[in-house]
């Protein structure tokens, strides 16, 4: 079983919060769901939509035809009443769409009639929809009833109930009036998580002892703040909203100095203006992680929209010659554990490190059964107060085999800590001298980068030992180009998914150079313009993709347009 | 030995007869007398002469970006909030490139301390025009004179109602240092603008013409009272006080973030066992 919903409206009509009750009650019943969505950059009008699939098997990426539509406005009925499925149901109030559709697909329930008659007010119509479609589907409400309860926890008992009554109203409507309802959903397995990829973010920014998150709100970055936010009392974390992004990484690296773990987040136009604190970062040896979601550019751009076009910004921006880290974790259990990895690698090289998601991951939302904190690193690297206090001079920068000097807490030694954003001394002081800038540049760069390289994880290989394509992603197109490898295997097709971008792996541990240098056609898929990471490939390992599948409308692929690019081409 | 030699730093690569090395050994002075260690503050500046500032005082150093000193600080301060954080740097520096840094720490009343050597010029770049240039002043990037008008730091700190707001002279030694130790003493966000004769490129403002003018507002004036202060921060010509300004006891930013009432930020110490229970029942809300 594999169904799709779709539920489209206006900003401000509360879609979002029918797609997320109807994922967690089917998360909670045992499902694999995955949801995403598309919005406009408005507060209200317009029109968004949000996309939930359901099965019993894993679900990783979006599919274009929809088996049920919840059409809140008449936009969403000529927008998406073409790509239903033939058996496809379009739930609708002629009253709240100020229209009558006749026709087999459309199932007429009084969402905003049913919701005064109850008593729970116009404001339930809502709660009726997502109680009709779980009756469509079969479901009891017992679910949904107590996801509701979490929701109203704020109200008083006479509101649940009535929200309840409106809710089973939707339902029975339903089941009474819907002839081509078919489904008979039962309670799969036990309950599963259900996470999206900016939470997912933000927990791995717990994990990683974050102690301090500074930032100014950028869609599709701003969720990580939220959540941080959310959870700031509880893990004793100071979130501070910067006057602009210039603060917020200096704030950052300002706290990193002072001996707290410390990250900011933003979007392309932010990271812009981080640039110049980027390159401070890495002049000063300072940690930190930076959260980098893209959205399309130039500019402004979509601000609302995706794309993976930023990487070579990232890999490039910041002035001078240095080297940093950069993750792009394909689903919300990655985007955990590379962020903790990020915090992890920073402090051990103080080196900046950048997480780079986009707002199709942000705003996505996977099952899992559970997430294993197992592995994940925890190890504080500031060097002990005592060990500094007996040396007889401490220098922020001296001079090692690692390249890596001791990182001292200023005010915790009887010594004083110095850096400098000018080139400096090993003592953290301004110099022009020639012999003295040559070595900071080694130590910096050429002796850390590889020991960073030797800790990076290979690619993720999905497929037979010895493909005839091999199927390339980054990032955010992991679930999507999975699904279509799936699909095509027959065909001897497999699939790499590169979440450890830079320094890109050695070959040691996998030889996913060798693997695609064996293959027939290597398909480098990649939601920007000009395959920026297929040429990251070549500069890194040599190998030259046979294919490159780009797409920079600001959307993400749905399966069946993936699939529709790679036919013939496997 | 004087006290201050415990805060000998590098030697400074300032021009002879600057005003940087009156204000250097006011700071030290005032430090002495307030019996603060060198391990006990950090100073934070970004790039210009006055930027170089830390490294001629041995102390806790972040040399930044010009113009972000302040967000640095702000760090520093948020992660130790037990720790002396000042920030110097010149008037390019503060009120130009890191303006819009100011303006929100005054709001913030964060507990930084600020000193702004105000030599009225671009000194490091070789003598073009500041915010705080006079309007007419002639530059080679300004060969018509300046047109805009003058940057008031003053004036803005009072109608920000900016913690404490005080102007010394570098010429006034013993004034300068009390200004200092009030500065910080104080426990909100401090701003000192420090007239500052810069030799080589200000051939306007120079130690004569800030002689000539400077008075201290003396007993005379009640800095606490705003109306008035505001008044007072917009005298600038033939008489251009010097003092405090204005003070006001707001609370500082950092004692209301219930986070910090437990002690600082370094000092919550990591302990990765209790971490990892606590993610493993945050994980449980996502069921
Ligand atoms: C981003 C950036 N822009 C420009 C400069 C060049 N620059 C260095 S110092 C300075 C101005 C110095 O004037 P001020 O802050 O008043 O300090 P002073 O040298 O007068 O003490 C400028 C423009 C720089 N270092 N960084
Ligand atoms: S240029 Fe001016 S401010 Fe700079 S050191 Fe020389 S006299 Fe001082
Ligand atoms: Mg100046």
């Amino acid at each position: 079983m594999d169904y799709s919903i779709k539920i489209g409206g206006e900003a401000g009509q509360g879609i979002q919060t029918i797609g997320d009750v109807l994922a967690r009650v089917f998360a909670r019943s045992g499902y694999h769901v995955f949801t995403d969505q598309e919005y406009q950059s408005r507060i209200r009008g317009g029109h968004n939509f949000y996309r939930i699939r359901l099965s019993d098997v894993p679900v990783r990426a979006p599919k274009r035809q929809p088996d049920i539509l919840i059409a809140l406005d008449r936009a969403s009925i000529a927008l998406h009443m073409p790509e239903m499925r033939d058996e496809g149901i379009i739930v609708y109030d002629p009253d709240m769409l100020k229209q009558q559709f006749d026709g087999p697909s459309f199932l007429d329930i009084p969402f905003l009639t049913l919701a005064t008659e109850t008593g729970a007010g116009r404001i339930a119509a809502n709660t009726v929809a997502t109680g009709a479609v779980l009756g469509m589907l079969g479901f009891a409400l017992e679910q949904l009833f107590d996801i509701m309860d979490i929701i109203l926890r704020k109200k008083d008992e006479d509101i649940r109930k009535r929200n309840r009554l409106a809710a089973q109203a939707g339902r029975d409507h339903a089941v009474a009036s819907c002839k081509r309802c078919s489904f008979t959903l039962k309670a799969a397995g036990p309950p599963k998580m259900l996470l999206g990829g900016n939470e997912a973010i933000g927990l791995g920014t717990l994990a990683g002892g974050c102690r301090f998150y500074s930032a100014y709100p950028m869609t599709p970055s701003t969720g990580i703040m939220i959540y941080v936010g959310t959870k700031a009392h509880e893990y004793g974390v100071v979130v501070e909203q910067a006057e602009d992004e210039i603060a917020a990484i200096n704030m950052a690296l300002g706290a990193s100095y002072a001996g707290v773990r410390s990250m900011t987040g933003t979007s392309g136009g932010g990271f812009a203006l981080m640039a110049e604190g980027l390159s401070l970062a890495a002049m000063t040896e300072t940690p930190v992680v930076i959260a980098l979601a893209q959205r399309p550019g130039p500019a402004t751009g979509l601000p609302t929209g995706t794309e993976q076009a930023d990487l070579f910004f990232a890999l490039h921006s910041g002035h001078g010659e240095f080297p940093r880290i950069i993750f792009a974790p394909g689903d919300p259990e990655q985007a955990i554990r590379l962020t903790a990895k990020a915090f992890d690698l920073t402090q051990k090289y103080q080196v900046p490190a950048i997480i780079m998601t986009d707002q199709y991951l942000a705003d996505t939302q996977w099952t899992f059964d559970r997430i294993s904190l197992d592995g994940i690193p925890m190890r504080d690297y500031r060097a002990d107060a005592g060990e500094v206090d007996r040396l007889d001079e401490y220098m922020r920068h001296a001079f090692t085999e690692s390249g890596i000097s001791p990182f001292a807490v200023p005010g915790k030694t009887r010594h004083v800590v110095v850096t400098d954003s000018d080139e400096h001394t090993e003592a953290g002081h301004i110099i022009e001298d020639a012999g003295i800038r040559t070595r900071m540049v080694e130590k910096r760069l050429f002796r850390k980068m590889g020991s960073i390289r030797a800790e990076m994880a290979p690619p993720a290989y999905f497929g037979p030992p010895a493909p005839g394509t091999v199927l390339i992603s980054w990032g955010s197109t992991y679930g999507i180009v999975r699904e279509a490898a799936e699909e095509l295997a027959a065909n001897r097709v497999g699939m790499l998914h590169f979440s450890e971008i830079y320094p890109l792996p050695g070959n040691d541990a996998f030889d996913y150079a060798g693997l695609l240098n064996g293959a027939a056609r290597t398909i480098c898929i990649e939601n920007n313009a000009t395959s920026q990471f297929a040429r990251l490939l070549e500069a890194e390992t040599g190998h030259r993709v046979t294919d490159r599948v780009t797409r920079y409308d600001g959307r993400p692929w749905v399966l069946e347009e993936l699939l529709e690019e790679l036919r013939g081409r496997t | 030995m004087a006290e201050r030699d415990k805060y000998q730093g590098g030697v400074p690569a300032w021009c002879p007869g600057c005003g940087n090395f009156a204000i250097l050994r006011a700071f030290k002075e005032a430090l002495a007398e307030e019996n603060i260690e060198p391990g006990e503050f950090c100073i934070v500046s970004g790039i210009g002469q006055a930027g170089k500032f830390p490294h001629y005082v041995r102390c806790n150093t972040f040399n930044g970006l010009h113009g972000r000193s302040l967000p640095v600080a702000t760090g520093i301060k948020l992660a130790n909030h037990d720790m002396l954080v000042m920030a110097v740097g010149g008037d390019g520096d503060m009120y130009g490139e890191g303006g819009n840094h100011l303006m929100h720490a005054m709001r913030r009343n964060i507990g930084i301390k600020v000193f702004v050597h105000d030599n009225q010029i671009y000194g490091l770049t070789k003598g073009q025009a500041s915010p705080t240039s006079m309007e007419g002043m002639v530059t080679k990037v300004q060969p018509f004179g300046v047109f805009s008008g003058q940057f008031n730091p003053m004036a803005m700190a009072v109608s920000l109602d900016c913690g404490f707001v005080a102007r010394g002279y570098a010429g006034d030694h013993e004034h300068l240092k009390g200004l200092i130790r009030q500065a910080i003493r104080h426990p909100g966000f401090s701003l000192v603008d420090i007239l500052q004769p810069c030799v080589s490129f200000n051939k306007v403002n120079t130690y004569e013409w800030y002689a000539q003018r400077v008075y201290d507002v003396g007993d005379g004036h009640d800095p606490t009272d705003r109306g008035r202060s505001f008044v007072k921060a917009l005298e600038w010509g033939d008489r251009i006080p010097i003092g405090i300004i204005y003070r006001n006891d707001r609370r500082s930013f950092e004692s209301r973030i219930p986070v910090l009432n437990k002690g600082t930020l370094i000092d919550h110490v990591i302990d990765w066992e209790t971490l990892k229970k606590k993610l493993a029942e945050t994980l449980h809300e996502f069921y």
